[in-house]
């Protein structure tokens, strides 16, 4: 005889769960109980829902296993909805169980109930509202079935309250999720990896678009063995990243709205792009008829709605991206390095990626990131919040392995990166975890410092404080004629309206104190304000065994280049200073 | 070209499914023209037929959409399917005092069968492709038409 809460607990032990992160409240408390017996799960205690959602999302996307979040009915379920979007729009496996009010109850608008199947049908891969403890075993099997097969994604499980006190005569985990009509595709078919191999012959200037399905599959070796052979150039979406190696001679760096010249020039240019596991996102592709005008399209993807939908496609590929690779590394010739690649190589070696820290000025953002690099061993894990920094980080930081690159991508969450590095932390015991946010973005989700320091979680918390939202200040520079609506994170009413934020009378010039934010939370708080004293934080902070805030106050009016504007093709860049195709 | 579109969906018989359906086509900015659903003789299974406005495309990426729910068995695009009948049906009142006699003379030309009359009113039960409802619906306008109901298309393979 078991309860349903029993065999709830049960079944994530089967199912290799050994992190839970949530929050509890009526509802759910069956399952909290249960779990307070079982030593084999670590529950984990954040201060607020969403952060519960993002922690076992980061978790996910550093371990490749599915994230578990654990929360009551109502409030704590609506909490996790920015969590659960941000999962799907990733692709990131992550299973939220919810409790609700007991089945009678439901439609009644009974206390803390809120219809979370309903809620969560367009942002979950799947949702499943549990009516009789009977169907409890083959529902939570189906769960994480669904959630971490074919294109993975969140699955949400309402379970009632008295579903989970109710009680089962016999109980035998299901062998097999029951689900004749969900089949996610495997192969790809063998006649278009041939058409790809012999447009690859034919191709003058091929290029690689590599996305974050390349990580989901654990398909990094095939695509690094297929590059080789090939010779291919290859640009990676932020997703991607990690996906090949930065020091890679094909690797171009991520394209798009704040990619690098060489990696838009390429796309721009090419006449047979190879998507892989990518969906062709608008950040990437910028206006979309002229993106790519020249190519043959190729485009190999795990979900078969993603082909066509932003791009004409002339040889789609349904399939798992690992084994389509495998099969084209046989089918297709090699390829030596020719004019394309040495194109390619000119155009990056013209437009490098740079900045100029003045050792007496402000601290650049920039400069801070490229130093983590120095003091960050070569397999921290690094997440980012979303911003200005986010980009920064992307075209700054070391990309040598997957999952070692945690970002927001399709939802650019604010808010993410602390406890998405909880998750990856927990998840990575003996890793170095750091998270690069900013002062706007890490206020979003800063009560869990505390959930840090209490669970010993020892993440790195990077904080590139311009003390305003700099994405937003560059958009209102560039777009809205320098009208700094909202931006100053220190704004008081008093305030003129003529303000472009930088005056140095400014009271509170920088605002919070994050360092004494830290010492409240029981971690140490280091500051940098000048140049020289950033590589003193960054060795101290990276030595410190437990969690640890590294402010910086850098420069407010600094801008992320290159960029696309929006509505702009991707090759029409600013850099800066300037227009440069 | 954007033209009406007729899906036949066959789906698992689950929970909330004609509403994952129609869902799905409001969040992805597709209006639903008709929705019809009912389980059919395999209780596991439910059947949907839709209609839609759309594209080549967009109707491609919609039935692509749907195909990814995980209850969906089987999305078909019947509307350029020649062997495929597509039906409506319709319940109309009409107002009929005087001319009663020239309704029910239109009526026996449509194939339509009188389901009720009042003093004031008669119903009628008809059914075809969707022209020839229009068409009849056109022709009783004059007498008066009191209300109507058209079940949207419904459809059936060859």
């Amino acid at each position: 005889m078991m309860t349903g809460a029993e065999i709830l607990v049960d079944a994530l032990k089967r199912e290799g769960v050994d992190t839970v992160f949530g929050y509890p409240g009526g509802v759910i408390l069956s399952i909290f109980d249960v779990l307070f017996r079982t030593p084999e799960i670590r529950l984990v205690l954040t201060r607020h829902e969403q952060a519960a959602a993002h922690a076992a999302d980061g978790y996910a996307r550093a371990t490749g296993r599915t994230g578990v979040c654990l929360v009551t009915s109502g409030p704590g379920a609506t909490n996790t909805i920015t969590g659960l979007a941000n999962a799907k729009l990733d692709s990131v496996p992550l299973v939220l169980i919810s409790g609700q009010v007991r089945t009678e109850a439901i439609g009644s608008d009974a206390f803390q109930e809120t219809d979370m199947a309903g809620l969560t049908r367009p942002i979950c891969k799947h949702s499943y509202l549990v009516q009789r403890v009977e169907d409890l075993p083959q529902i939570i099997r189906n769960s994480f079935h669904i959630a971490r097969s074919g294109r993975p994604g969140p699955v949400a499980l309402d379970l009632p309250v008295d579903v989970a006190m109710a009680v089962l005569d016999s109980y035998a985990y299901p062998e097999k999720p029951d689900l004749p009509s969900y089949q996610p595709p495997g192969r790809g078919s063998a006649g278009q990896i041939r058409k790809l191999a012999s447009a690859i012959r034919k191709a003058e200037r091929p290029v690689v678009l590599a996305g974050g399905g390349i990580v989901s599959a654990g398909a990094c070796d095939e695509l690094t063995r297929f590059l080789e052979k090939t010779n291919i150039p290859v640009a990676t979406t932020l997703m991607g990243l990690g996906s090949v190696s930065d020091r890679n001679g094909l690797f171009l760096g991520m394209p798009g709205m704040h990619g690098r010249v060489s990696a838009n020039n390429a796309l721009m240019e090419c006449d047979l792009l190879i998507g892989l596991g990518t969906r062709f996102d608008d950040r990437v592709t910028g206006v979309l008829d002229t993106f790519a005008a020249k190519a043959v399209i190729c485009h190999v993807d795990i979900d078969p709605s993603e082909i066509g939908k932003n791009l004409r496609t002339q040889i789609p590929i349904v399939g798992d991206v690992k084994s389509v690779l495998k099969d084209l590394l046989e089918a297709v010739e090699p390829r030596p390095p020719d004019g394309w690649n040495r194109a390619v190589r000119e155009w990056a070696e013209r437009h490098p990626i740079g900045y100029a820290q003045d050792p007496d000025g402000e601290i650049l953002p920039q400069f801070v990131i490229e130093r983590v690099g120095r003091w960050a061993p070569d397999d921290a894990v690094i997440a980012t919040d979303v911003g200005q920094h986010q980009m920064w980080a992307a075209l700054y930081v070391r990309h040598r392995r997957p999952r070692a690159f945690l970002s927001s991508g399709g939802m650019g969450t604010m808010g993410f990166g602390l406890p998405a590095a909880m998750g990856a932390s927990l998840g990575c015991p003996g890793r170095t975890v750091a998270v690069i946010s900013g002062d706007g973005s890490i206020q979003m989700n800063i009560q869990e410092l505390a959930t840090c320091t209490l669970n010993r979680i020892p993440v790195k918390i990077i904080v590139l404080n311009n003390s305003c939202l700099g994405m937003i200040r560059q958009w209102q520079e560039l777009f809205y004629n320098g009208n700094f609506s909202k931006i100053c994170l220190k704004e008081r009413p008093e305030c003129r309206a003529s303000c472009t934020g930088h005056r140095p009378d400014c009271p509170n010039a920088f605002w919070p104190d994050f360092v004494r934010l830290a010492e409240a939370n029981g971690m140490p708080g280091l500051r940098a304000s000048r140049p020289a004293e950033v590589d003193d934080v960054l060795e101290r902070g990276f030595e410190t065994d437990g969690p640890v805030l590294m402010e910086f106050h850098v420069r407010k009016a600094e801008n992320v280049f290159p960029m696309v504007p929006g509505g702009k093709p991707i090759n029409h860049i600013l850099l800066g200073g300037g227009i440069d195709p | 070209m954007t033209e009406e579109r007729t899906l036949m969906i066959t789906v698992a018989n689950r929970v909330a499914v004609l509403a994952r359906i129609a869902g799905l086509l409001s969040s992805r900015g597709y209006n639903i023209e008709s929705i019809i659903g009912w389980r059919t003789e395999d209780p596991d299974v439910y059947q949907i037929h839709l209609v839609t406005r759309g594209t080549d495309e967009q109707i491609e990426q919609i039935s692509k959409q749907i195909q990814k729910l995980i209850d969906t068995i089987k999305v078909v695009d019947i509307s350029h399917d020649k062997n495929s009948i597509i039906y409506e049906f319709a319940l109309i009142k009409i107002r009929a005092h005087k001319n009663r006699s020239e309704i029910l003379d239109l009526a026996a030309v449509f194939g339509a069968k009188v389901v009720d009359a009042t003093r004031t009113h008669v119903s009628i039960d008809l059914s075809g492709p969707t022209q020839r409802i229009d068409r009849f619906l056109d022709l009783m306008k004059p007498f008066g038409i009191k209300e109507y109901i058209r079940s949207g298309h419904i459809a059936i393979t060859a």
